[in-house]
């Protein structure tokens, strides 16, 4: 913990009792986070518990093998993040700067290839909208009653809004690192700050990992 | 250059990423496997390990203070009851 070369503000006893209150505050924000998702995997739960067929017969239309190494890539991410956070407490710069650096390339590619599935979808009219259209035939899955398509409807709602929440947090993310790489790049002491930015970027990680399965791999097995 | 200390730190951040990638291709594996309803139970308990591997160790609440880990603890209690909830509703409907 890089609490020895730390300005303290005048509101704090010591180094340490800052450091904790930054960590305790961030947890706090994080949980609201928790709650902010765990409405929409509610909304999931009890959907995909009404409508499982549709759920499943959506689900094979995501593109697993993207969402697998989008998967890794994240998972990455979040190993340069912790090594971007070790570097700073250590005070190494130009390992602080190139585990930041890596850590965006990382991000900008997960969210350079969602955007290639989020184009597939399009051109397959599964966007849910005017245009949205499934065509039992080719797709497989049930029939195409009204009420069915409806539901599948439901599933692809459900999966952009969810990963699309999620990427705009990885968004968010993004800018908060390019902030912190040109403040390293400066020489400035931004251990905490690092610190806070990496505890978000694995919260995001952890969005994402339990999505993965509850989106890409259900029914696959049918 | 390097001090003990902080090859072995990078040595744990390695090992997890590498258990989180072992996780991700056997949730993945699972997922053609017919466990007769028992799926969604296995890749939501191998989703939780993962996410327990990050909490731990990349996020450091494995030496993280009692009021870190009971703040999560809260976390995960809240979002137990609005699930939970929500679902004892809709899982008996068709009583």
């Amino acid at each position: 913990m890089a609490t020895t070369d730390v300005t303290v503000a005048s509101h704090f006893a010591d180094a340490r009792q800052q450091h904790d209150s930054a960590t305790f505050g961030m947890w706090l924000f994080l949980l609201t986070e928790v709650m902010l998702f765990g409405g929409l995997f509610t909304v999931y739960a009890s959907y995909r518990w009404s409508y499982p067929d549709s759920f499943m017969a959506g689900s094979h239309h995501l593109d697993l093998w993207l969402g697998t190494v989008n998967t890794a890539v994240l998972i990455g991410s979040s190993l340069t993040m912790a090594m971007a956070q070790q570097a700073a407490t250590r005070a190494a710069r130009r390992g602080l700067v190139m585990f930041l650096s890596m850590t965006v390339l990382l991000g900008g590619l997960f969210l350079g290839i969602k955007s290639v599935e989020y184009a597939h979808k399009f051109q397959e009219h599964l966007v849910p909208g005017a245009s949205f259209a499934w065509h039992a035939d080719e797709n497989g899955g049930p029939a195409q009653a009204d009420t069915a398509v409806q539901q599948l409807e439901l599933f692809f709602g459900l999966y952009f809004v969810m990963t699309g929440l999620h990427a705009f947090h990885m968004v968010l993310g993004l800018g908060v690192l390019l902030v912190l790489v040109a403040a390293a790049l400066r020489g400035s002491r931004i251990a905490t700050p690092v610190e806070m930015t990496a505890l978000y970027w694995h919260f995001v990680d952890i969005v994402w990992i339990f999505l993965f399965p509850l989106l890409y791999l259900i029914g696959r097995h049918g | 250059m390097i001090s003990g200390s902080h090859a072995s730190a990078t040595t744990g951040y390695v090992c997890v990423f590498a258990g989180l990638l072992v996780l991700t291709a056997l949730t993945v594996s699972v997922a053609f496997v017919d466990l007769g309803g028992l799926n969604n139970t296995v890749a939501l308990l191998i989703a939780s390990g993962k996410a327990w591997l990050v909490v731990a160790f990349f996020m450091h609440v494995r030496h993280g203070s009692a009021l870190v880990k009971s703040t999560i603890t809260a976390g995960c209690a809240w979002l137990a009851i609005l699930i939970g909830l929500t679902m004892s509703d809709f899982l008996t409907r068709s009583w």
